[in-house]
């Protein structure tokens, strides 16, 4: 195995994954839900009477992220993504990822980081199954078609 | 004393803002950093590995106190998922999430935050989901498929 130390980020990534963490537990543990972005997103189409606001507001927090990121972060600590995809790419991977997630019923937080968390074997598999098909697409893609 | 509903409102903003917080610093909004963490074969970015780690360990402890309490901190219901069947649409909707996921490397937390940070791709990487999870809805409702 060949490491990518030059992109290796340990502390940012532990601590973001701690915050994500803290995030997932105040959510349950206060709000009484779990924090699964898909599922939160997908209850919006269509909206429900009486179901839509609490996901607007959590939604609105999210897209409040960036603005308070850089006002806080020193700049030279923010890297520019690296979004590689053309655009037909991320139309076509955005359309597997709405269907796929809402087929599965939870994504990377609910499954991944809420359903591991509370050791549900539900949401093992699907994270299995999830990080299998990435690892398989992403070797496809960058492996097996280069001489 | 604030009405309860706007106190949730306040809170689920503000968990919602910690939770793009922490996608930010991780490095998740970086497709490259996810492609790199999915790429075994190539130059390999352990840092998800971390991400993942440090989510569940502090998630591992919140869920064992919920688990354990009937109501949240607030006196308010719980709730837990009641599906606990591995069935098909589990395992195929996470192949086909897993495929996309690993394809533009945005899952739908980080291209949210990251369409917010002003990135176009990430913008029609929503708008491509949000239609993909509208039209999933709609041939749920008239194709009869199996229960969820």
């Amino acid at each position: 195995m060949n490491i990518d130390w030059a992109h290796f980020t340990p502390y940012a990534s532990l601590t973001g994954g701690i915050i994500l963490g803290i995030a997932s537990a105040m959510f349950i543990l206060l709000n009484g839900r779990i924090l699964g972005i898909s599922g939160i997103l997908g209850g919006l189409m269509p909206p429900k009477l009486g179901d839509t606001w609490w996901r607007v507001a959590f939604l609105l927090g999210m897209f409040t992220a960036p603005t308070v990121f850089h006002a806080v972060m020193p700049v030279e600590w923010v890297t520019a993504p690296r979004i590689d995809a053309g655009v037909l790419s991320v139309i076509g991977a955005g359309l597997l990822v709405g269907i796929g997630t809402r087929y599965a019923s939870g994504c990377t937080s609910g499954h991944g980081v809420c359903g591991l968390s509370r050791l549900s074997p539900r949401s093992l598999v699907a994270t299995l199954s999830f990080m299998g098909a990435g690892f398989l697409i992403v070797y496809v893609l960058r492996h097996a078609f280069q001489g | 004393m604030l009405h309860n509903n706007t106190f949730h409102r306040i809170s689920e903003f503000l968990v919602g803002l910690l939770f793009g917080l922490g996608l930010m610093l991780s490095g998740m909004t970086d497709p490259g950093k996810v492609i790199g963490f999915l790429d075994l074969f190539g130059a390999w970015d352990p840092s998800l590995a971390l991400v993942m780690g440090g989510a569940i360990a502090v998630g591992f402890f919140a869920f064992g106190v919920a688990k354990k309490r009937t109501t949240n901190f607030f006196g308010g219901v719980l709730r837990f998922p009641n599906n606990t069947q591995i069935d098909r649409p589990l395992v195929i909707g996470s192949l086909l999430f897993g495929a996309g996921w690993g394809w533009a490397g945005f899952c739908p937390g980080p291209a949210m935050v990251s369409m917010a940070d002003g990135q176009p791709k990430a913008l029609i990487f929503v708008a491509a989901m949000l239609v993909g999870m509208l039209g999933f809805e709609l041939m749920d409702r008239f194709v009869h498929a199996p229960k969820r």
